[in-house]
């Protein structure tokens, strides 16, 4: 990995390398929002890896959770414009290693591939995975995870024929115990 | 006794009106004196409404809706803490608003555009002029707004209103669907004072202020930058005061042109590419930049990797989104300019920087003998335009609001323009839009009916927005319109000459005779072609009482320097 060395002698990857990076923003519960949000990652000709859009635990308040793969500079230059945003409370932006994150990836196989042999079975179990439903024809099994593990079961499935995979954009959690609500009102304060 | 009349003007009791009456109602609640637009169906219950307030609300009725835009640009630039307002019909209306909204975005000028929509039964339908103009305008408005609910329309034009003028300025567009306009609510208007989400006065960090003031005070060549922030600010008295106790010359942008008198012994002239030698060629030997209200735009760095690397930075901006977008700074104060200045005239030390500021006496003086003194005082026969720019300039005495379109005789106004007034000069700067001078310069006249206002402008340009001289003449407008008539679309002839071999590929113009144009909408006009008719031709304008028209023609293959070519270090900026 292409490193500098900070002021205080910290490792830190460089400013132009590019790599994952998650956005979190906080935003008024606004049709036509989640329009003006992805154009701000159009005009920089960034693609958007997954996004998820929830309410949180304060009414009237969404979370985006976006994952892009871009440069620092560039990330937090996008995050500046998405704060400008009249709708939007605040935007972080953070490294997968500064966050919790998980992702559900949903996997349908042939029933029949159970009935033969347990191997399946022991996949499933031995990769934290569970079925999710079994019907006459096929099987639905759900896994939670990070990306490289789900993909990583996708591969394992494969051999067996996987009739379909899909999987959720991340979803993710500060590391801090300030509640949103909290936050809110702090930004409130200092900025007006 | 004060406070009861601010009461009784925010309550106003409920009434029960129409969607379209409260539209105008809201107007009148946001002191809103001018609307400028164009009726059709979408938005006529509106229209509708207007009819009985006329007595209130003066409409303007333009030609086209790209001149409603830009004639409330040029209100908004020149009034203080105006807001410009446009109306338009859905569909082609709408679309037709886009070039202007885009322009007032990118200059932040603040506008709030009301369309007409189809009625909300019909939306996504393809219906008769329907058009999204929503997702059209998003990326190109600070704000944007569709009203379905009648009840919706005084409390979304007050943040409209809001959200248009606080902060950074920029364009709203409200989208009001037909049957909104149609359906009754009991109108109540609040003005708007907040929005949770929204924080457009960044509170001033004095940390950052002290590093600031710190690195002036060190400063040995200290160099500051002034931008349009500084004019929406209204800090052109603070930032005088400011420079003059730290003794630093002080260069603008196109868009900050006028903010400091030209005659001030700090004012060292125009940054960027068709600016002045000295403050392009010293921004690579300051030892500090600071940079107030402005955005490091392109046409003013150069070539970035090569721009004022060897000085520290200080960028005072109220949008946080500008800082280290181009150009990294050591400290930033996200500030409203004037905000910012104020406090830091008592942190800094009273200061001389005569060795400093002769460095730019000198290179002035290389300019003068190399470039003004030819502009102005030329030997060639054809005529200049930077000479008639400085007739005008001096005819007005440097005091009237200067309007400019885009091109040759764009740069050559900001040039030689001796601006002694602040919000003076009124142009298109980001987006670089043809066809800009002649409807903002209504809509400046408008704004400021006891300036003069004149319009200096290409032909190229002048045709693309000439139909608003049926508005001049309806309105009976007295705004000057000069035409620097060189037969070419002249900037990119200029660049043809310089970067394409001189392969004039589709630039040149067979011109009409505009002077027959303006008879036709009963506008006084002039044409004229020697030096020695230059005079009389301008003090004949400007005694006119009405509009009048003067068509200059000028030299047709003049060249516009310096340049610092595209791509170039703003210290390679060129002579010839
Ligand atoms: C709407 C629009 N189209 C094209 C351009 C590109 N452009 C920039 S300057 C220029 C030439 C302008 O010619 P003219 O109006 O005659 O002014 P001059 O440069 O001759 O003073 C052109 C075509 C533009 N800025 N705006």
């Amino acid at each position: 990995m292409n490193q500098v060395k900070t002021k205080n002698n910290m490792e830190v990857p460089a400013t132009d390398e590019v790599r994952s990076f998650i956005l979190s923003i906080l935003t008024e519960n606004k049709s036509g929002l989640l329009n003006a949000v992805t154009i701000i990652f159009t005009r920089r000709k960034i693609n958007i890896e997954s996004i998820n859009v929830s309410e949180t635990e304060v009414e009237g308040v969404s979370r985006y959770t976006i994952v892009i793969n871009t440069t620092r500079e560039l990330a937090e230059k996008v995050v500046k414009r998405i704060r400008k945003l009249i709708d939007v409370f605040w935007a972080f932006v953070y490294e997968n290693e500064e966050i919790f994150y998980q992702e559900i990836a949903l996997y349908k196989v042939p029933t029949n591939v159970f009935l033969h042999g347990d191997n399946t079975e022991h996949l499933v179990r031995n990769n934290g995975a569970r079925i999710l439903v079994i019907e006459e024809d096929y099987i639905i099994i759900e896994k939670t995870g990070h990306q490289h593990e789900t993909r990583d079961l996708l591969e394992k499935l494969k051999p067996y024929g996987v009739l379909e995979f899909v999987r959720s954009g991340r979803i993710a959690m500060s590391k801090s115990t300030r509640r949103t609500d909290t936050f809110l009102q702090e930004l409130h304060n200092h900025q007006q | 006794m004060e406070a009861l009349v601010k009461e009784s003007k925010t309550s106003v009791s409920k009434k029960v009106m129409t969607g379209a009456e409260a539209v105008i109602c809201s107007l009148l609640e946001e002191d809103v004196d001018t609307i400028f637009g164009y009726p059709g169906g979408a938005i006529m219950p509106i229209y509708d409404a207007l009819y009985q307030y006329q007595d209130q609300i003066n409409h303007v009725l333009v030609r086209h809706e790209q001149g409603a835009t830009h004639a409330a640009q040029g209100y908004a630039r020149v009034v203080s803490n105006k807001v410009g307002v446009v109306f338009a019909t859905s569909g082609p209306g709408a679309t037709n608003l886009i070039t202007g909204i885009a322009d007032a975005q990118i200059d932040s000028t603040p506008l709030v555009c009301i369309t007409g929509q189809v009625p909300s039964a019909l939306l996504g339908t393809d219906a008769f002029q329907e058009t999204d103009v929503i997702g059209i305008s998003m990326p190109v408005t600070k704000w944007n707004h569709q009203v379905s609910d009648a009840r919706e329309i005084p409390e979304v034009l007050a943040k409209a209103f809001y959200i248009a003028k606080s902060g950074r300025p920029g364009p709203v567009l409200i989208d009001i669907t037909k049957d909104a306009q149609f359906a009754s609510l009991e109108f109540e208007y609040k003005k708007c004072q907040n929005i949770r989400t929204y924080h457009p006065r960044p509170v001033l960090n004095k940390e950052r202020l002290k590093e600031a003031a710190d690195l002036i005070n060190k400063a040995q060549q200290p160099f500051l930058l002034l931008g349009q922030g500084v004019l929406l600010s209204h800090a052109q008295d603070t930032l005088r005061k400011f420079i003059e106790k730290a003794d630093i010359p002080t260069a603008w942008t196109i868009l900050g042109l006028s903010a400091l008198d030209h005659d001030h012994p700090l004012n060292v002239g125009m940054l960027g590419m068709h600016g002045n030698y000295a403050p392009n060629v010293l921004t690579n030997e300051c030892d500090l930049l600071i940079a107030v209200g402005m955005r490091f735009d392109d046409r003013v760095t150069g070539d970035l990797s090569r721009y004022a690397t060897q000085a520290k930075v200080i960028h005072i901006e109220i949008d946080p989104s500008e800082i280290d977008k181009n150009v990294k700074t050591d400290v930033a104060v996200v500030a409203d300019a004037n905000e910012a200045l104020e406090a830091l005239i008592p942190l800094v030390k009273k200061a001389k920087h005569q060795e400093w500021r002769q460095k730019f006496a000198d290179l002035h003086k290389i300019e003068e003998e190399k470039i003004i003194k030819k502009d102005l005082y030329p030997h060639e026969q054809g005529i200049k335009m930077g000479e008639v720019v400085r007739r005008i300039s001096e005819q007005t005495k440097g005091e009237a609001i200067v309007v400019t379109d885009v091109g040759q005789h764009q740069m050559s106004s900001a040039r030689y323009y001796n601006f002694k007034k602040s919000h003076s000069n009124v142009t298109s700067g980001g987006l670089g839009t043809m066809g800009f001078a002649l409807p903002a310069a209504m809509g400046a006249k408008i704004g400021c009916p006891h300036r003069e206002v004149v319009a200096i402008i290409g032909d190229g340009g002048f045709q693309m927005t000439l139909q608003e001289l049926g508005t001049i003449y309806q309105y009976d407008i007295p705004v000057k319109v000069v035409i620097l008539n060189n037969g070419f679309l002249g900037m990119v002839r200029q660049w043809q000459q310089l970067f394409f071999e001189k392969r004039y590929s589709f630039t040149e113009m067979k011109n009409p005779e505009f002077t027959t144009i303006a008879r036709g909408f009963s506008i006084e006009s002039e044409k004229i072609t020697s030096r020695d008719q230059l005079d009389d031709a301008i003090s004949a304008m400007l005694e006119h009482p009405g509009a009048y028209l003067l068509d200059v023609v000028v030299e047709k293959e003049e060249n516009v320097f310096p340049m610092v070519p595209s791509g170039a270090a703003v210290s390679e900026i060129r002579m010839e």
